[in-house]
């Protein structure tokens, strides 16, 4: 068995079927808010979910796939379980963001992009989170910590190890 | 009172809204603001709850969550009305004390009063602290203010009065006069009249015309938009009403970034509180006029900023830009009429329809008018937004209100539009900022959004940064943008590494020139604006790269080394523990010493250091 159809037979498609029918009649305008409940729903965009998605609809998996790829939002692939996002907006850049990003890194032991083996955690730097006045600053789970400095950054690493394997 | 359906009833809501306002109850406004909630303004909220209740307060003090007061460096902001005692940095263990000494007993606290960093002096009132003194605030004159969703509150500041004014008195064609005469520009970028726009959009015969406010507020550096759609969602509302009475649209869209998801949340529930109070949807308030507004949340493509390109994110494509003309007032989403304006453009309209083209005309210069938001943000004391009028000049904003620059170093530039801006040198400190007199110097307007950089920024490596930024949101359909920002990175990136000769500044002038004309849309033709206006006010700083292969800022890398001096080092470990690296060695009170092979040049060491022993050269 391929790696893929381990992951395709543990996909429940029957969240898809509760998405799209919330949707009532498909339209292809729809399909980035699809999108978007596909990965709010899953964690990812799973490709077989893609592959049903454009069956049912008659949307071509070839666009589903071009503006899946096009927004930096959507990912085929699973996220770990703590997102760690760090800024490189202009404010952040010229208060030291790529030093802080390098702290992430040296902290997860991952680059940006990468995802820990143990699916723990994913890190990504973006273009800008718009709390310019805090920078620099990281963002992890959705919550903003301003003012970075790669001693905090530890700290609060170190807090989200120690939290695994809890809740 | 339920369900809205006539303006008289309206009126009679809002008469009885103002009957229940009491405003010698004394009034906590907390700032809820992204920028507060990441230093705890949350916690300072439930603090607030439970003290309240624990001594009783319940029917002597108000309490309110508001949206961003705007001085975002000096978070959790609490202020207390009706005197606007100020008080910076709040923690859970000061409430009961603000709630003991200065609500009930009407006194200030001292040992949590702002200090004014260039007086020295405590302040007690907000309107007293230099950095809202020097402001005028208009568009944001309600956020920090009022609940942000609540209908009641906004209505009770004057809040949708406008649209009902606009209902009862104006025709769409007055509508449109109004705001031309206002002379106000759209705050997105590029400055184009708002009235003019309306107006092509009105004039295109139609069967259906729709209305878009641009939320994808994606400039590095810019974040008013976000501010105003998470404070007072319901003045973006209330403007997008009356722009489609105006122009005589049914359906209007927010394309609101999914990065904001506290704009997303507010603007939800306030559109919420609007459809059932009947002020949108069919015939609103027996008018005749039917809107409908749906949110879609961008999903993380900076291009979508451009009208073209959202339009084509609304239809469910890639965001990728169309040749214009024809322009979206004639062809727009699904190939209709559209009008798009920007999230502070729809929020300065209730004050235009209310106060008059006259009143609005006088504030600013004479072809730049009203107020506009700055995100003041970088090497400066005081961060956060600011609005003030136009025609203000740079040193007013970044000494009188911004307080000057962190650390009393020298100012260098201030960086203003973004990726399409420039950068402003020290001699033009003293222009006055309007749309024409910034182009001129060489940067634009934009979003406003506003970076001070000091000695210790490398304006070569700014230049960078932006290339890398704009070539990797390049959507790629045209050449002159997807190769050409490309091949100009390229040859930054050889200049801040010391591998470049002089005939590359040349060819960035060459490249930069046909971008410009070669582009297809606004990303791509004002893709090399940062590098031509650092070319043009910071010369020296790339010949030194290149021919002396030096970066005097101590930024560029590849020209820089670190090493520890070892009289003033203690061995205190510190910056062994934050090396990202393992490049430095040494033994407890012993000096330390960085191994020049393995060290990265992260710079890391040298912020951590107290005793000032990381030499950069």
């Amino acid at each position: 068995m391929s790696k893929d159809s381990v992951k395709d037979s543990a996909v429940d498609m029957e969240l898809l079927g509760e998405i799209l029918s919330a949707f009532g009649q498909v339209d292809s305008n729809d399909l980035i808010p699809i999108l978007q409940k596909i990965q709010d729903s899953y964690g990812y965009l799973p490709r077989i979910v893609l592959m049903e998605f454009s069956k049912r609809t008659a949307i071509p998996a070839s666009r589903i796939y071009g503006v899946a790829t096009f927004y930096e939002q959507f990912h085929l692939e699973p996220h770990g379980r703590h997102t760690v996002r760090c800024c490189r907006g202009t404010a952040c850049h010229v208060k030291g963001a790529v030093g802080i990003a390098e702290a992430i890194e040296k902290s997860l032991g991952i680059k940006d992009g990468e995802t820990s083996k143990d699916m723990q955690f994913t890190f990504e730097t973006v273009a800008c989170l718009g709390t310019c006045a805090l920078a620099p600053v990281m963002m992890v789970n959705g919550t903003y910590h301003g003012k970075m400095t790669p001693n905090h950054i530890q700290t609060i690493i170190e807090s989200l190890k120690s939290s695994q394997g809890e809740g | 009172m339920d369900r809205l359906s006539s303006t008289s009833d309206f009126h009679a809501w809002h008469k009885q809204l103002m009957a229940e306002l009491d405003n010698n109850i004394p009034l906590v406004m907390l700032c809820g603001g992204i920028g507060c909630k990441a230093m705890g303004s949350e916690d300072v909220h439930r603090a607030f709850v439970q003290a309240i209740d624990k001594l009783g307060l319940g029917d002597k003090v108000q309490l309110k969550l508001t949206g961003c007061h705007g001085f975002c460096e000096k978070g959790p902001v609490v202020v207390v009305l009706p005197d606007k005692f100020f008080y910076p940095g709040v923690k859970p263990e000061n409430v009961e004390d603000i709630l003991q000494q200065t609500v009930i007993g009407g006194k200030p606290i001292e040992d949590l009063q702002y200090i004014d960093p260039a007086s020295g002096n405590k302040i007690t009132y907000e309107q007293d602290v230099p950095f809202y003194a020097g402001q005028q605030r208009n568009v944001f004159r309600n956020n920090g203010k009022i609940d942000p969703v609540e209908i009641a509150d906004y209505v009770q500041h004057e809040g949708y009065s406008a649209f009902v004014k606009v209902l009862q008195a104006h025709s769409p064609e007055e509508v449109v006069k109004i705001v031309t005469d206002s002379g106000l520009r759209g705050r997105g970028g590029g400055g184009f009249p708002t009235g003019l726009k309306w107006n092509f959009c009105r004039q295109t015969p139609s069967d259906q015309k729709y209305l878009i406010c641009n939320a994808d507020e994606g400039d590095p550096g810019a974040f008013m938009d976000r501010s105003i759609l998470e404070g007072t969602p319901h003045a973006v509302l209330e403007g997008m009403l009356i722009a489609g009475y105006a122009i005589g649209a049914e359906c209007g869209f927010i394309y609101v970034r999914t990065e904001y998801p506290l704009a997303v949340s507010n603007t939800k529930a306030a559109l919420e509180c609007v459809r059932q109070k009947g002020l949108l949807g069919e015939n609103i308030l027996g008018s005749g006029f039917s809107f409908e507004i749906e949110i879609r949340e961008g999903a993380g493509a900076f291009v979508c900023g451009e009208e073209t390109a959202l339009i084509a994110s609304i239809e469910g494509h890639r965001g990728m830009p169309k040749p214009r003309p024809p322009f979206p007032a004639v062809k727009g989403y699904m190939g209709k009429p559209t009008n798009i304006n920007n999230v502070e453009t729809f929020a300065n309209i209730p004050l235009i329809m209310l106060k008059g083209s006259e009143w609005y005309n006088a504030i600013g210069t004479e072809k730049s008018k009203g107020t506009k938001i700055f995100a003041l943000a970088g090497k400066v004391k005081n961060t956060g937004l600011v609005e003030v009028p136009m025609g203000i000049t740079l040193r007013e904003i970044i000494y009188d209100i911004g307080g000057g620059i962190l650390d009393d170093r020298e100012f260098k530039a201030a960086q203003l539009g973004g990726p399409s801006g420039g950068c402003i040198p020290a001699e033009h400190l003293d222009s006055e900022i309007d749309y024409d007199n910034v182009q001129q110097i060489g940067a634009i307007m934009g979003s406003g959004g506003l970076i001070v950089m000091d000695e210790d920024t490398c304006m070569v490596d700014v230049a960078r940064y932006f290339l890398e930024f704009v070539q990797s949101e390049s959507c790629g359909k045209c050449t002159p943008c997807r190769v050409g920002t490309k091949k100009m990175l390229q040859i930054l990136q050889d200049i801040c590494g010391g591998r470049a000769e002089l005939k590359a500044l040349d060819q960035l002038d060459q490249l930069a020139g046909n971008i410009k004309k070669g582009a297809l849309c606004g990303l791509g033709q004002t893709a090399p604006n940062p590098v031509m206006s650092t070319l043009r006010h910071f010369h020296k700083e790339y010949t030194e790269h290149i021919e002396e292969r030096k970066c005097s800022a101590g930024v560029c890398r590849e020209l820089i080394g670190y090493s520890i001096d070892a009289v003033k080092c203690v061995g205190c470990g510190a910056c062994l523990k934050a090396c990202p690296s393992g490049a430095i060695t040494g033994e407890r009170k012993e000096p330390h010493v960085i191994d020049k092979v393995v060290c990265t040049k992260c710079g890391i060491c040298n912020s951590v250091c107290k005793f000032d022993a990381v030499d950069v050269r």
